[in-house]
């Protein structure tokens, strides 16, 4: 096994016991096809992340324009067109599904390009390692002027660092605030001083987050604290496309080649480093597959590069599989295996998870009814022995108009509907219940039935917005003593 | 620092130097600057220690630098509270019943300070939701002894039945039975009158003599109709809602020697807007006129 790369690391972990030092990642600034998506990908990323809060979405008067707002003081959770209240929380675990088996699908077919491109980890760490080229230099430059003495040079660069650092991860944080509040409201009540204390509170939060995480802890979040590189493996296989060193082409490495004769002994490896002077995360990828790897691929484009410029042969490191890379090793020819058991039931899972996610969003109720029975008393004898059961009667108006609901109520004998307070009015209620708003009501319904089973009988509410048509039934029960009524 | 460490032959690697029945762990190590998160930790809790309440000694504990207690942030929230009520509560017990009742702000304060008063004050006999049990009359029934409008009410809890309050309900009914005022075969027909009153089967000479019986010695109280009344607290006993049972031997036990209860005198333990609250909460129950 080869361990060129952690070789200096793990000399000083042999050192220092249990505990390890920190080895300080200073990548190497490099250019390709990886680099380029990697930028596209993280561009989007920000553009949205800092844009959508902005984004308008006219919803009528009363009512706020943020087409993407989370408003959880008024537990009202705005997406564009739709609309979602607390009720709806299940959406959310069908979304975090989603989620989860589409990071399952990807990783199974291409290995962690979630955590090389899109994760925020990422994401942030890649804008701030930018920032730090342009004021540090590369590579080479920041660990000369680490390395040396604290001149006035190496000190304002550092001071304009986390100063830059400080204002984007400012901004960010900012940002994230934004999302659960009116955007330009808040941005104003922030500068003038008169925005609430979780709003600076949090805007700190998650300043200082980002500042700690982008800028200090970088590969060490991935490396030490997020449970994905953990438990990839379990989603990983020998036919996922992943970040391969081609070993049967490279090895033996070398870069003594002052003859033919000499060259002929080595392999396509020139042993340059230049794949692990530009890994974000300090590793070797000619090590193999491991823990530490995000798959980012920069060292496919570090390798291109000393390829061309060399004479030699692209594509040393690439993506490949396991499998091709071992079929190729022998001289054998393996195709990829996009269709495996764990793909189709991962697809299948998905397309399952849309599809219902998709029939409820289309079907959702614009109304919800809610009847619970009164614990205590069960029942209330009147006067003139009929019984009344008292209910607590939730109505939900998700739509946008003030509405008028009639509540039936069938099963029971001889029954009449009051609400607290005022007179039975026989067996419909009428009910206001203004827009988007939860309505209680303490509903009586009082009967006289001359048959209870066991002490009681099945009852139904029937619920009938007038407004719009839509009907709702739910079903409760109606309590006596238990024998009949005379 | 282990005793032994060794290089593990298969990947190079240090072991940890323990050793268990031939198995031997390699040595992964932590991040030093998880051991100083740790640390921090340590830092945070000494510093805990030292500002709040914390250490336990006999018969009391440390205080803490900051003087901070659970007990007087209570008190405080609860005074907070109170005078954040206040603002209601003090409209609540300036004005009537009725003014309260159709203020629909101040009638939404009165039934929520209502509901938490019953709970702590009336509960234990009128039992949970005002339902009653035998002895302690249904608050949420259509059925009064002293009267089910907000003054009524109000009044009831204020002064209480037989409590001693100087405006106390009084009434007392005679022990007809033990007092020989009637005969027991004129006890036994006139419980048979009452019997058939609502709804049940009695022999029919025994219940024209027993309506004569009642003409002449309960309906002065009671009413002609047997309808009750809320001026001297009688209940009407044509309904099928009763005090005690709904049977006819307890019938006949209440006039040989009736059993009256006792309610307290609410306004010595209450204030005003409480029990102006309470008035409302019960008269919301389901009965109130």
């Amino acid at each position: 096994m080869n361990r060129t790369g952690r070789h200096a690391a793990e000399q000083k972990l042999s050192q220092s016991g249990f505990y390890a030092d920190r080895v300080r990642v200073y990548p190497k600034a490099v250019s390709g096809i990886a680099r380029d998506l990697k930028w596209a990908v993280l561009l989007f990323c920000l553009t949205v992340y800092y844009t959508l809060p902005w984004v308008r979405w006219p919803r009528g008067p009363g009512r706020p324009d943020q087409a993407l707002l989370l408003d959880i003081a008024n537990r009202r959770f705005y997406v564009f067109h739709m609309e979602f209240w607390p009720q709806d929380i299940y959406f959310l675990a069908g979304g975090l599904i989603l989620g989860a088996v589409g990071l399952f699908l990807v990783t199974s077919l291409a290995g962690r390009i979630w955590c090389g491109y899109a994760c925020p980890q990422t994401v942030w760490t890649d804008l701030f390692m930018w920032i730090e080229r342009r004021i540090e230099g590369d590579r080479n430059e920041r660990m000369r002027r680490d390395a040396g003495p604290l001149t006035f040079d190496r000190a304002w660069r550092k001071v304009a660092k986390h100063g830059a650092w400080l204002v984007v991860a400012f901004w960010t944080g900012g940002a994230w605030i934004m999302y659960f509040t009116d955007a330009p409201t808040v941005t104003v009540a922030f500068w003038t001083g008169k925005a609430s204390m979780p709003v600076y509170g949090f805007t700190a939060l998650f300043t200082g987050t980002t500042y700690l995480l982008a800028g200090w802890a970088r590969e060490q979040v991935c490396t030490y604290m997020c449970p994905w590189p953990r438990f990839q493996a379990a989603m990983l296989d020998e036919q996922s496309l992943i970040v391969t060193y081609q070993g049967w082409r490279g090895e033996p490495r070398g870069h003594h080649r002052k003859d033919a004769a000499a060259a002929a002994k080595f392999g396509d490896c020139i042993d340059c480093r230049a794949c692990v002077n530009v890994c974000p995360t300090g590793i070797d990828i000619r090590d193999g597959v491991q823990l530490e790897c995000i798959n980012c691929g920069l060292c496919i484009d570090a390798c291109n590069e000393i390829m061309d410029r060399t004479g030699g042969k692209r594509w040393l490191i690439t993506w490949d599989t396991l499998a091709r890379q071992k079929a190729k090793a022998e001289g054998r020819f393996e195709r990829f295996h996009l269709l495996r058991p764990r793909t189709v039931i991962y697809v299948s899972a998905l397309v399952l998870a849309v599809a219902i996610m998709g029939v409820a969003l289309a079907t959702r109720p614009t109304q919800i009814l809610s009847v619970q029975h009164d614990r205590a008393p069960l029942f209330v004898t009147l006067h003139d022995g009929s019984l009344r059961n008292a209910y607590t009667v939730k109505i939900a108006n998700k739509t946008q108009r003030d509405s008028v609901f009639s509540l039936t109520i069938d099963g029971l004998e001889h029954a009449s509907l009051a609400l607290a307070e005022q007179p039975a009015t026989g067996a419909e209620l009428h009910l206001n219940v203004p827009a988007d708003s939860i309505a209680t009501f303490r509903v009586l319904a009082i009967g006289r039935p001359t048959h209870l089973k066991s002490g009681e009988e099945p009852i139904h509410f029937t619920l009938h917005n007038t407004t719009t048509g839509e009907t709702t039934r739910t079903s409760s029960i109606f309590i006596g003593p238990g024998t009949p009524v005379r | 620092m282990p005793t032994k460490v060794e290089k593990d032959t298969f990947s190079g690697r240090d072991t940890t130097g323990h050793e268990w029945d031939g198995l031997k762990e390699l040595n992964t190590p932590l991040p030093k600057w998880w051991l100083y998160v740790l640390a921090a930790t340590v830092v945070w809790g000494v510093a805990l220690l030292v500002l709040y309440p914390s250490i336990p000694y006999g018969p009391g504990h440390t205080n803490g630098l900051l003087g901070y207690s659970t007990r007087a942030r209570v008190d405080a929230d609860v005074k907070a509270l109170i005078a954040q009520r206040a603002v209601f509560m003090d409209k609540i017990a300036a004005l009537p019943v009725e003014k309260v009742k159709a203020d629909p702000q101040l009638d939404a304060m009165a039934l929520t300070a209502g509901r938490i008063a019953f709970a702590n004050n009336c509960q234990p006999c009128h039992g949970a939701g005002g339902g009653g049990r035998p002895g302690y009359p249904n608050l949420a029934s259509d059925v009064w002894r002293w009267g089910g409008t907000l003054a009524q009410i109000e009044r009831t809890i204020t002064h209480g039945v037989r409590s001693g309050d100087p405006d106390a309900h009084v009434s007392q009914m005679p022990r007809f039975g033990a007092d020989a005022m009637l005969k027991p075969e004129q006890i036994q027909q006139v419980a048979d009158y009452v019997w058939t009153l609502y709804g049940n089967q009695a022999a029919s000479a025994s219940v024209a003599a027993g309506k004569q019986v009642f003409a002449d010695n309960c309906a002065v109280c009671h009413g002609d109709n047997a309808q009750g009344n809320h001026d001297v607290g009688t209940p009407p006993l044509r309904s099928r809602v009763h005090l005690f049972a709904n049977t006819r031997d307890e019938i006949v036990a209440q006039i040989n020697n009736p059993r009256m209860g006792v309610m307290p005198a609410w306004n010595k333990r209450l204030d005003p807007a409480t029990i102006r609250s309470l008035a409302i909460y019960v008269h919301s129950l389901g009965g109130g006129e």
